[in-house]
């Protein structure tokens, strides 16, 4: 070997070993600024109450797993259940009766009450969740369960 | 004077003397923004000094974080006028820091050989107001929660990163007890320790270059320019200034005081008037004029790598401005300047007027 080959090849050496030394100190490192899974996430259904109890033309959001989720009980007592988060930038929606509508303060984005979003900024629907009634209980499942 | 004798023979306190004495401050219209920078160091350090003292009885998670604001304010002998003055302070140190910068700007600092305190000062521009970003949330009142749960959704729109850079903020995918643990963090240890090494080194490079002044007092024969002293001349009048901030300080604190507000309820729906502090203003306020959709990205995504880009040119000033080593004002440049100031009251005034 050369003295020029030697020291390149003294250079890679230095190299390589210095960035494995980086990446192993940064690799624990980026893994743990991420929290582990948490077992309520994968949450699947939740009762939310008896049915008799839930005023007409009212709403409430519930913890669904991790995620909030708002359920509506219509004028005419349809029940619906929408994931709560606006899709513009996260803010938690509520129900206005007399419109019949979902509105997000926000900035002022719409939603109609089967989560479409019909004005102001929101760039797609809310997800939908499946309200049932199970003797007089209400139950909320997310949608790829059914 | 043996004390200082004993010191000299071990720490070459005269060399430093001689520094200081040595340095001169050039002395014209423009001799005023040398303040600004000034003023900036010192709302640092009260930040640090009243921080230090919230610590004392602040207590961050979900269910004691407000709690422990409230105590603070009400329990605590002069809790209120600690609170206080760290929200005041840390409005008062950002909007110095936007003058300041501002000011550079126009005079043309940035040019070589300063443009590595160009960029130290960018940084701690966005350090300031991660600062300010992280420490509204520790409260833990409803504002702060959405203004929050909307701050890190538009870091989660950024392409790639996006995700792995909401769940590093959040601490999870939604804003909880566990994102106030990691806020509180950053806020009390992070951001002080990298701010105060940037701080250091900013400070180092204005230190030994010396004051820079605009091309046309560098134009000037040296027989017209006019200096005086750093020390004590210059000192003293920045001391001045201190002492002006600092009463300023107390005025806003007792009589313009901050409110804690309700408690946030992650359940709860977001209230009308949702809003970021004012520095982020201007940003939010072209977020929400922005149409949903822009051509065929969000438009979130769209108002994102505009401010990018923005950001990118604004740092690269020294490089693209090539004028500006030539000690030659360029039209160009101070008209964007000029755009931007313009820009950033107008749409900051709008967004509190809606
Ligand atoms: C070493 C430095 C610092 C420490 C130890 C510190 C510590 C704290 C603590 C413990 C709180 C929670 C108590 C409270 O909310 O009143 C807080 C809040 C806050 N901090 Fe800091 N801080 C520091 C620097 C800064 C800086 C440089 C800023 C500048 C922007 C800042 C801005 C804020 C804001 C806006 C709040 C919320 C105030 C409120 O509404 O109560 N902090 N800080
Ligand atoms: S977050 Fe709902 S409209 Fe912006």
């Amino acid at each position: 070997m050369s003295k020029q080959n030697r020291k390149k090849f003294l250079d890679i050496i230095l190299g390589a070993g210095a960035t494995a030394w980086f990446a192993s100190i940064l690799y624990p490192i980026s893994k743990y600024l991420i929290p582990p899974d948490i077992a309520d996430a994968n949450v699947t259904s939740i009762e939310v109450g008896p049915e008799i109890e839930f005023k007409r033309g009212s709403s409430k959001i519930v913890r669904f797993g991790r995620k909030p989720v708002i359920i509506i009980r219509r004028k005419n007592g349809d029940l619906k259940a929408f994931a709560a988060t606006c899709t513009h930038l996260d803010c938690n929606v509520q129900f206005k009766n007399e419109t019949e509508q979902i509105w997000c303060a926000c900035h002022n984005g719409f939603y109609d009450l089967e989560g479409k979003n019909i004005s102001g900024p929101p760039p797609r629907p809310l997800a939908k969740y499946i309200v049932r009634v199970a003797r007089g209980i209400i139950v909320i499942s997310s949608e790829d369960m059914a | 004077m043996s004390l200082y004798n004993w010191l000299n023979e071990r720490i070459a306190l005269e060399s430093m003397t001689k520094f200081a004495k040595k340095k001169q401050v050039p002395v014209f219209y423009g001799t005023v923004w040398y303040y600004l920078g000034g003023v900036s160091l010192f709302l640092f350090i009260i930040q640090v000094v009243t921080g230090i003292l919230l610590i004392l009885y602040y207590q961050p998670g979900a269910t004691t974080a407000f709690e422990s604001v409230k105590f603070i304010v009400s329990k605590v002998e002069f809790g209120w006028l600690m609170r206080e003055v760290h929200s005041w302070s840390a409005n008062l140190f950002i909007l110095f820091i936007f003058l300041h910068m501002f000011t550079v700007y126009f005079a043309k600092a940035y040019r070589k050989p300063r443009e590595l305190t160009w960029y130290s000062g960018i940084f701690l521009l966005a350090l300031a107001m991660f600062f300010g970003f992280s420490g509204y949330l520790l409260p833990w009142n409803e504002l702060a929660f959405f203004a929050t749960k909307v701050g890190s959704d538009i870091a989660g729109a950024i392409p790639v990163v996006g995700d792995f850079l909401l769940r590093l903020l959040r601490a999870g995918d939604e804003v909880s007890g566990a994102t106030l643990t990691r806020f509180y963090g950053i806020h009390v240890a992070i951001l002080p320790a990298v701010f105060t090494v940037l701080l250091g080194i900013h400070l180092a490079l204005v230190q030994s270059q010396g004051m820079s002044v605009p091309p046309e007092q560098e134009h000037l024969a040296e027989d017209k320019r006019k200096y005086m002293p750093f020390f004590p001349n210059f000192a003293l009048r920045d001391l001045l200034f201190w002492l002006i901030i600092l009463n300023v300080i107390a005025l806003l604190a007792v009589f313009f005081p901050w409110e804690l507000g309700t408690k946030a309820d992650p359940l709860a729906s977001a209230p009308a008037g949702i809003r970021p502090e004012w520095y982020f203003m201007f940003m939010f306020q072209t977020l929400k004029l922005i149409p949903a959709h822009v051509l065929f990205i969000e438009g979130e995504l769209f108002g994102i790598l505009m401010f990018a880009m923005g950001g990118i040119i604004w740092f690269l000033v020294p490089v693209l401005d090539k004028k500006a080593n030539q000690n030659i004002r360029s039209k160009l440049w101070k008209w964007i300047g000029i755009m931007l100031v313009i820009y950033i009251i107008v749409m900051t005034v709008w967004g509190y007027m809606v």
